[in-house]
């Protein structure tokens, strides 16, 4: 089970949070003309890749915040974890 | 009733407290702190079991966690539990037992006939044998191998036991109490640290309990006494026995089971019978020590052949002989400290060592005390079936390929020694790239990936000098980062005997025209000759060797047999063991209950339940009860003998008639608030929400961005900047998240703020063409007509002085409102509805009648919300905005959810009016189509409509929009059933909405 720092909360296991996904996804702009392809690529294709990766997670049994969390998908380290608007450094 | 392998002085045991027990049905007695193990042994019983494969008979191997035969099947307490291991279980008063693997008996067992009929099972025997003709596998095949084997069965009963979950953190947790894990852990705890040690077993200790050393003028045992007992003391450290870390996962959290009372004759009152503890700790300190390995030669697996630690074990800790007449094969000193321990027991030891000429202190004792050793001596093979009788021995030369003449001693015993293995599977676990030690020929944990360290033998380290400088060093240095306190201690001085180098020989070679079996796995029955067979067929690598030979399978994972395994793979290949390199080693390290690994979630515990405000009155009142979600709702309220189908038609047609009340406090609340509150239900729903004026209510779809359907609700302005979301029930929490995540991440500068506000209102539904005249009763002061409260109007009112929130929305699809109070008054209100409304024959009304009134008037619910529908199938597209922009809209556009043949949401009535439709059931153009015939949609709801008087479905159909009126066939495989239908509007009864509206 990761031990996750919460930028609100501090340290606390991830039963408490709920994972989100690619942080590094960014939605379109409402009312923009959006191509097929751009939108698909923002619905469904994400890269499955190994190594470090920003993603999602959810305070959702603690502050109810959403922050951001550089992972090593392979090795399960944690380098760092912002709140959601936070610059990623 | 004597013991006649118990020696009459000595051991740890309690020899006041005489324990009786049941083997298979027979009584014996034993000692308070013996295992069950020790106790058979003690009373001369050898034979435990059948092994698994080829049924030969089965002993003890060991004396602890690494036993790969004696695993049986307890009962205790009215209870029974299977995989138990003899040499782990302690024993008490009443306990019973029995061999598990043998049928009819342990004595006679049909299953060896695979055995002496030389039916050998080969490795890869489940993949050749049993894979044609595939239609053997259930009739012949599964059951003969459900009978002849598993190792015990599992109680089908309910278990009575309660199991407890713990979450700890720690500064420095320790797995293992020998010497390494004492010094440690005292080290540590002497600089404030916040320590765990956990001992797997009963005694603390470790190797100490038997060694023959001396640790500041005390025995290693009354030392370890005395640190323990120190520690106990101290506030800031936890001392665990009979507690097995067995699982090491990411970011330093470890996994322990402690048996609270297995020991015992039944669980305490209060007490679980075992605690699992999720740990995280800074730093981790592995001190798990070593486990002795096997030489492997002609039948090592007959009874009475055993590790020689095992022998010294019951020896030094529970007084008990494994034999009068020994026979100790060793390839290093140890075998040697064993021989000595049965010499002073007035037992004659004969030594065989395969090395010619060892010199060392330990060698020197036992030739002193005139013990017969014979050098460049091995054990052929061991004879005797169900319990050695003698050994064939010889010589052997330097290069150990031959065999000198052989010749027969006899010995009822034989104790092995092969050197040791470090216990690595936690640092293994752990993610540690383990390295192999050429000096001790095995491997040791190298590259640490968290923050472990491993010490003393579980890295290697055999000498008990230099394990306690690294222990105390370690210990002092660890907790040092994390404390900033530095008590030096003073490491006490240690006298233990020099041992010699060990001979890397592990495997005897066959004598001519011999074709013994030589097993590697004990539990699994994996003989040399299957790995042979195995890289024969060319399997290489040792992970596919592991599973075409099952070796190291079993439940002991291979704790006794993984490394011969690799010298095996190696020598035939020609690598060195670090080339073959070892397999995976995966939690759990120990077999753990599954009781322990599910806790307290059990039952109505599984999941929280939620009860509404209104619960007891419920209760009071007949309402039979349904899981919704984590809630629980009334399905029905019964009257008399009235069943599911009575009791909700009565109440859907008093809805229908008169008035019904439902209660809807489990309806996901949000409240949402800020200036631009109206802009954010803009985005997320699919209609238009900027022009919505202060008390009114909307009905609202949202999406998902791939433009599925989430969810559906009304939200209400309450006033200005403050609006009231409903969500269904199921979808509460996600509608939630959702909104936070579009609040937080992607329109951060929306200036909203959404909570959750379920528990805080308790609901009710009035429902039917009387609740205007019983709500103008419960509100007189309001003015509730039609003009005053109209569709989708929102007022507060006083409820008999309580502050109440009034909707006129409707999922009946009759006139019909929604009162929400404070959830303490939830039971205030529905009193004063039912009381109030008798007048109009009021009748509480449950989900199942709430279905009906839904269903029959189209209203779209979970079941045709399932996640695989867009707004057009669920006729919801005239709220699916053209002008603005919302989450999930471009979706919209894909060219499936365009086409001209799109399913849609229909009405379903069965030809004969009769029958009712399964849900779930398929529609299809022709019953008689050869299968698997074309589905064109499913029958998500059904009902019997109240209206009609006759059952009534709703669909989604392919193409629904064009099939109104054609004639179908509904078909429930699972329920053998096909029933001619008709499709027809999903707007069944008053398909204008004039009621809600009247
Ligand atoms: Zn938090």
């Amino acid at each position: 089970m990761l031990y996750i720092n919460c930028p609100h909360c501090g340290m606390r296991s991830q039963n408490e949070f709920s994972y989100g996904g690619d942080a590094s996804v960014k939605r379109p702009e409402l009312n923009k003309e959006v191509s097929d392809q751009e939108w698909d690529n923002f619905v469904y294709n994400r890269k499955s890749l190994r190594g470090k990766h920003l993603e999602l997670w959810q305070h959702i049994s603690g502050c109810r915040q959403w922050i951001k969390v550089e992972r090593d998908t392979a090795t399960h380290e944690i380098f760092r974890t912002y709140k959601a608007d936070e610059e990623v450094a | 009733m004597t013991q006649p392998f118990r020696i009459e002085n000595g051991g740890l045991i309690n020899r006041d407290k005489k324990l009786s027990f049941k083997f298979n049905g027979k009584t014996y007695f034993g000692y308070e702190g013996d295992t069950l193990a020790s106790a058979l042994l003690a009373n001369g019983v050898h034979l435990v079991g059948r092994s698994f494969k080829y049924h030969r008979p089965r002993g003890f191997f060991g004396a602890g966690v690494d036993e790969p035969y004696a695993v049986v099947q307890l009962y205790r307490n009215g209870e029974t539990e299977p995989n138990i291991k003899a040499t782990e279980q302690e024993l008490f008063e009443g306990l019973e037992a029995k061999s598990v693997n043998c049928w009819p008996s342990v004595n006679f067992d049909i299953g060896a006939i695979n055995n002496f009929l030389k039916i050998f099972l080969p490795a890869g025997f489940y993949y050749k044998t049993f894979m044609w003709p595939k239609s053997f596998w259930y009739r012949i095949y599964e059951p003969f191998i459900r009978k002849a084997a598993g190792l015990g069965v599992a109680s089908t009963k309910h278990d009575k036991e309660r199991y407890e979950h713990k979450y700890e953190y720690c500064d420095l947790l320790i797995a293992g109490s020998g010497p390494s894990g004492l010094a440690g852990a005292y080290a540590a705890a002497k600089n404030g640290a916040k320590v765990i040690l956990a001992e797997d077993k009963p005694r603390f200790g470790g190797s100490l309990l038997t060694s023959d050393v001396n640790i500041g003028n005390q025995s290693g045992k009354d030392w370890s006494e005395g640190i323990i007992a120190e520690l106990k003391t101290m506030p800031n450290v936890v001392v665990k026995n009979r507690s097995q870390i067995f699982g090491y996962y990411d970011h330093n959290m470890l996994v322990m089971s402690e048996k609270v009372s297995d020991h015992l004759p039944s669980t305490k009152k209060y007490h679980p019978n075992k605690r699992l503890w999720y740990i995280r700790a800074k730093e981790v300190l592995i001190s798990s020590g070593s486990i002795e390995r096997p030489i492997v030669f002609g039948n090592n697996d007959t009874p009475g052949v055993m590790l020689s630690s095992a022998a010294k074990e019951y020896l030094k800790v529970y007084g008990v002989l494994v034999g009068r007449k020994p026979l100790v094969f060793t390839n290093n000193d140890s075998g040697y400290e064993t021989a000595i321990e049965f010499k002073k027991h007035g037992v004659d030891p004969v030594v065989l060592d395969s090395r010619k000429n060892p010199e060392s202190e330990i060698i020197d004792e036992a030739k002193n005390l005139g013990i017969n050793i014979k050098n460049s001596y091995v054990v052929v093979a061991a004879q005797g079936y169900k319990k050695v009788k003698s050994a064939d021995i010889a010589s052997i030369s330097e290069d150990k390929k031959h065999l000198g003449k052989i010749e027969n001693i006899q010995c009822d015993c034989i104790c092995v020694s092969g050197f040791w293995t470090p216990t690595i599977h936690l640092a293994s676990q752990s993610g540690n790239k383990t390295k192999f030690k050429e000096e001790i020929d095995a491997f040791v944990p190298g590259q640490s990936k968290q923050n472990e360290i491993t010490l003393g033998a579980a890295n290697g380290v055999f000498s008990l000098d230099e394990t306690l400088k690294t222990s105390f060093t370690a210990g002092s240095e660890l907790s040092k980062k994390i404390t900033e306190n530095d008590n030096n201690i003073a490491i006490p001085n240690v006298v233990e005997k020099k041992s010699s180098q060990h001979d890397k020989f592990w495997c005897v070679p066959l004598p001519k025209g011999k074709n013994y079996k030589r097993f590697l796995d004990f539990q699994n029955d994996v003989a040399v000759s299957d790995v042979e067979i195995a890289l024969r067929e060319g399997y290489r690598s040792i992970e596919h060797v592991k599973r075409y030979t099952t070796l190291g399978m079993a439940t002991d994972q291979g704790k006794t047999s993984n490394l011969n395994g690799l010298q095996l793979v190696s020598e035939i290949e020609n690598k060195v063991v670090p080339a073959v390199g070892h397999t995976t080693f995966r939690p759990p390290y120990t077999p753990v209950s599954i009781g322990a690994i599910v806790g307290r979630e059990v039952g109505k515990h599984s999941k929280p339940t939620r009860k509404s405000p209104m619960h007891s009155w419920h209760d009071k009142n007949n309402a039979v009860f349904v899981d919704a979600g984590v809630w629980l709702r009334p399905r029905y309220y019964k009257r008399g003998n009235e069943n599911l189908f009575e009791a909700s038609k009565r109440e859907a047609k008093n809805v229908r008639i008169n008035v019904g009340v439902c209660d809807v406090t489990t309806l996901g609340k949000i409240d949402i608030k800020g200036p631009d509150a109206a802009e954010l239900l803009n985005r997320v729903y699919t209609n238009a929400w900027l022009k919505l004026p202060v008390g009114k209510a909307r009905y609202g779809v949202m999406l998902r961005e791939d433009g599925i359907v989430m969810d559906d609700g009304t939200t209400t302005r309450i006033s200005e900047n403050h609006y009231h979301m409903t969500t269904t029930t199921a979808q509460a929490a996600n509608v939630l998240s959702h909104l936070e995540y579009y609040l937080q991440l992607v329109w951060p500068e929306l200036n909203v703020n959404v909570v959750s506000t379920t528990e805080q209102w308790a609901g009710a539904a009035i429902a039917g063409p009387k609740s205007r005249d019983l709500l103008q009763k419960l509100f007189p002061n309001s003015d509730v007509s039609n003009e005053g409260l109209p569709f989708m109007g929102y007022i507060e009112g006083d409820l008999f002085g309580v502050k109440a929130r009034i909707f006129r929305i409707s999922f009946s699809g009759e006139l019909a409102y929604e009162v929400n109070v404070e959830s303490d008054y939830g039971n205030f209100m529905w009193e004063r509805i039912i009381e109030v409304g008798e007048e109009f024959k009021i009748q509480p009304y449950g989900t199942e009648a709430l279905s009906t009134l839904r269903i029959e008037m189209g209203h779209v619910a979970g079941s045709e919300l399932d996640g695989r529908t867009i707004p057009f199938d669920n006729a919801l597209e005239g709220l699916v905005s053209k002008k603005k922009d919302f989450i999930g809209k471009r979706s919209l556009q894909r060219s499936a959810f365009l086409a001209e043949d799109r399913q849609r949401i229909v009405g379903v009535v069965p030809l004969d009016k009769q029958t009712s439709i399964p849900e779930g059931s398929h529609l299809v153009k022709d019953d008689k189509a050869p299968l698997p015939n074309p589905k064109l949609g499913h029958i998500s709801a059904s009902c019997w409509s109240v209206e009609y008087d006759n059952p009534f479905s709703l669909a989604i159909l392919k193409d629904g929009k064009n099939m109104i009126g054609q004639k179908l066939f509904a078909m429930s495989p699972l329920k053998n059933k096909v029933i001619p239908v008709e499709i027809v509007s999903s707007h069944y009864v008053d398909p204008k909405g004039e009621r809600v509206r009247s």
